[in-house]
């Protein structure tokens, strides 16, 4: 592998050119991306979709049912909660708590991972011992316990779920940084690169990181949909995102008391986050397929 | 041989070295332990007893290796809720967690491996397309929404299965059903791709053109060299399960070691806490052990790394 001849660095529009018929000609990327850029817009646009103030109760109006059911109106597409508060407009909100949190911590376990890995990988021997046994070491770790006995102590919201999340999460970064550094380490352009005099930091910036920035874009894709399960686990759980922020796995937590007569409280948030997670994923899974058509199938 | 298991069990008693530290760490995330207890009515007087009652006003490196030799005699603390020995709470409700994680894992197995084998013989048809559905489904769906979801299905819509509990064997249905899709995708992809790769081995071409009957390459030649990797996968993906027990616990009201965990977080019962990060980590080091020792059985070559 390590004698695998790298191709010289092509002009970014031909890159694209290469590149771009195979996006289109990948339906599970296409799709995922796509679902995922109405996720993100609904995001943004929250405020403006929202017919409603999410945090807005009604007490004159709970517990009203969807459209599709009996009693439901278009006043309330989505129905109310038990206090009264538009479901439309919280799963706007929701959206932007969801990826909102599995950008932010995707960007610090992206930084922490990519520095460990790329850090074991280019310079191996001792140093490589050292972060390979801390990557292990993290595995090892129980992920949500962890995560739930810090919030719990450290105080619940929105931030600290992030900072500790991005905190945990850096793991898959690390190995595939580190694989794909150790690949490319002893490459001829590296060499040359080390021959004209480079630092060691210059190397890393200017001639690994352009070439690793493919996987990185990958493994940041998967672990996004991670950091939003995780989340929506962690507020389901009542020790994450407080309430009354409109965050998907708060909603269902606070819908299940009446899981035997109202289900639609759990399925409708429940739907948009597994389709924001599949979407996600899906784009991930593409983008690996497109940009290294070797793994196909794989 | 015993040289690699020498080797490979010295690297893990490091590892839950390491892991302990942090662990013992955990304690002060919330800031002083003692301030904790004594809550906000305490006066600084409760907080200096309670400090000399635990031992927190010794210093810290006494404290952690005084907790970590408790550990290893058995002696866990004592739970600040209950009032009783930790060890005294947590052995049966390890043991729930466990027999309910053994049987997901064996689910998982059971439909993991087959899948991945019928997808990998024969890639982008019906089968594959049908699996790779399954996968990509699982892997999305969150485990509480899942569980939520076969509630809804199997408990309120159509009443045939228990909702809460652990009492018959119809109470593990639902549990076990959701902990397994959560472990059985990655445990088929990984056995798809590897039958993928082995079949297009020079050896598998050989047998073949030697006409020895296509399912004895299957199962004798390929699948076998296909598993290896998943063996390590496996006892992970177990690992992770019963940590993960958290949520499917909560939801099915299971009186499980992850529903305890779940519960002495709510009432900041740090030593119970403490007990039980550590366990699960212990697990999953002595898992992921056996698997690289069945793996270095199973191939040689995997004894050198």
């Amino acid at each position: 592998m390590s004698a695998a001849p790298v191709m010289p660095t092509a002009g970014a529009k031909s890159m694209v050119t290469l590149i771009l018929p195979r996006w289109r000609q990948h339906t599970g990327f296409m799709l995922g991306f796509c679902v995922l850029a109405v996720f993100a817009l609904m995001a943004i646009l929250a405020p403006m979709l929202a017919p409603y103030d999410p945090y807005a109760q009604d007490l004159m109006a709970r517990m009203r049912p969807p459209v599709w059911m009996d009693g439901g109106n278009w006043q309330h597409p989505f129905g109310t909660d038990q206090v009264g508060r538009d479901y439309l407009s919280r799963i706007f909100y929701g959206a932007r708590v969801s990826l909102f949190v599995g950008l932010s911590v995707t960007i610090i376990s992206c930084l922490i991972g990519t520095a460990l890995g790329v850090t074991a990988g280019y310079f191996g021997g001792r140093v490589d011992t050292v972060i390979s046994f801390l990557i292990t070491a993290r595995l090892a770790i129980p992920v949500v316990l962890v995560a739930l006995a810090v919030v719990a102590l450290v105080g619940s919201s929105l931030q600290i779920v992030i900072a500790v999340l991005g905190l945990l999460l850096w793991d898959r970064f690390a190995i595939v940084m580190r694989a794909t550094t150790q690949q490319i380490r002893s490459a001829d352009f590296i060499v040359a690169a080390k021959v004209q005099g480079a630092s060691n930091f210059q190397i890393v910036m200017q001639e690994i990181l352009p070439n690793v920035v493919n996987n990185l874009l990958v493994v940041a894709t998967l672990e996004i949909a991670q950091a939003i399960v995780l989340e929506a686990a962690l507020s389901f759980l009542g020790i994450g995102v407080p309430a009354p922020t409109p965050s998907w796995g708060l909603m269902i937590a606070e819908g299940r008391a009446d899981v035997f007569f109202d289900p639609w409280l759990i399925t409708i948030p429940g739907t948009f986050l597994f389709v924001l997670v599949l979407a996600t994923n899906m784009t991930g899974d593409g983008l690996r397929d497109i940009t290294a058509p070797e793994g196909r199938n794989r | 041989m015993y040289r690699y298991i020498l080797r490979r069990s010295l690297s893990g008693i490091l590892l839950i070295l390491a892991v302990s530290l942090a662990t013992f760490f955990l304690m002060f995330a919330g800031g002083d332990p003692a301030t904790r207890m004594a809550g906000e009515s305490g006066s600084m007087a409760d907080v200096i007893r309670i400090r000399q009652a635990y031992g927190f006003d010794r210093p810290i490196i006494v404290q952690y290796l005084s907790w970590l030799g408790g550990f290893v005699t058995g002696d866990l603390g004592r739970s600040l809720y209950f009032d009783m020995p930790v060890s005294a709470i947590l052995v049966e409700r390890m043991l729930t967690t466990m027999r309910l994680g053994a049987w997901a894992i064996l689910l998982a197995i059971a439909i993991g491996v087959p899948l991945g084998v019928a997808a990998g013989c024969r890639p982008n048809t019906k089968v594959d397309r049908f699996a790779l559905l399954f996968a990509v489904v699982g892997q999305a769906m969150p485990t509480f929404w899942f569980a939520l979801l076969l509630v809804i299905a199997f408990s309120v819509t159509y009443p045939i299965l228990p909702s809460s509990g652990l009492d018959s064997w119809k109470h593990y249905i639902m549990p076990m059903v959701v902990l397994s899709y959560f472990a059985a995708p990655a445990i088929m992809r990984l056995t798809r791709s590897g039958m993928i790769s082995v079949l297009d081995t020079d050896y598998i071409r050989t047998a073949r053109a030697m006409g020895i009957v296509p399912h004895k390459i299957l199962l004798k030649y390929a699948l076998r060299n296909a598993l290896i990797p998943v063996v390590s996968l496996a006892a992970a993906q177990f690992g992770y399960m019963l940590a993960g027990s958290v949520v499917v616990e909560s939801v099915f009201a299971i009186h499980g070691a992850g529903r305890l965990a779940w519960e002495s977080i709510l009432r900041s019962d740090l030593p119970v806490i403490q007990a039980l990060v550590l366990c699960f980590s212990l697990f999953y080091i002595v898992l992921t052990f056996l698997a690289d020792v069945v793996n270095a059985w199973l191939d040689p070559r995997m004894r050198i790394a």
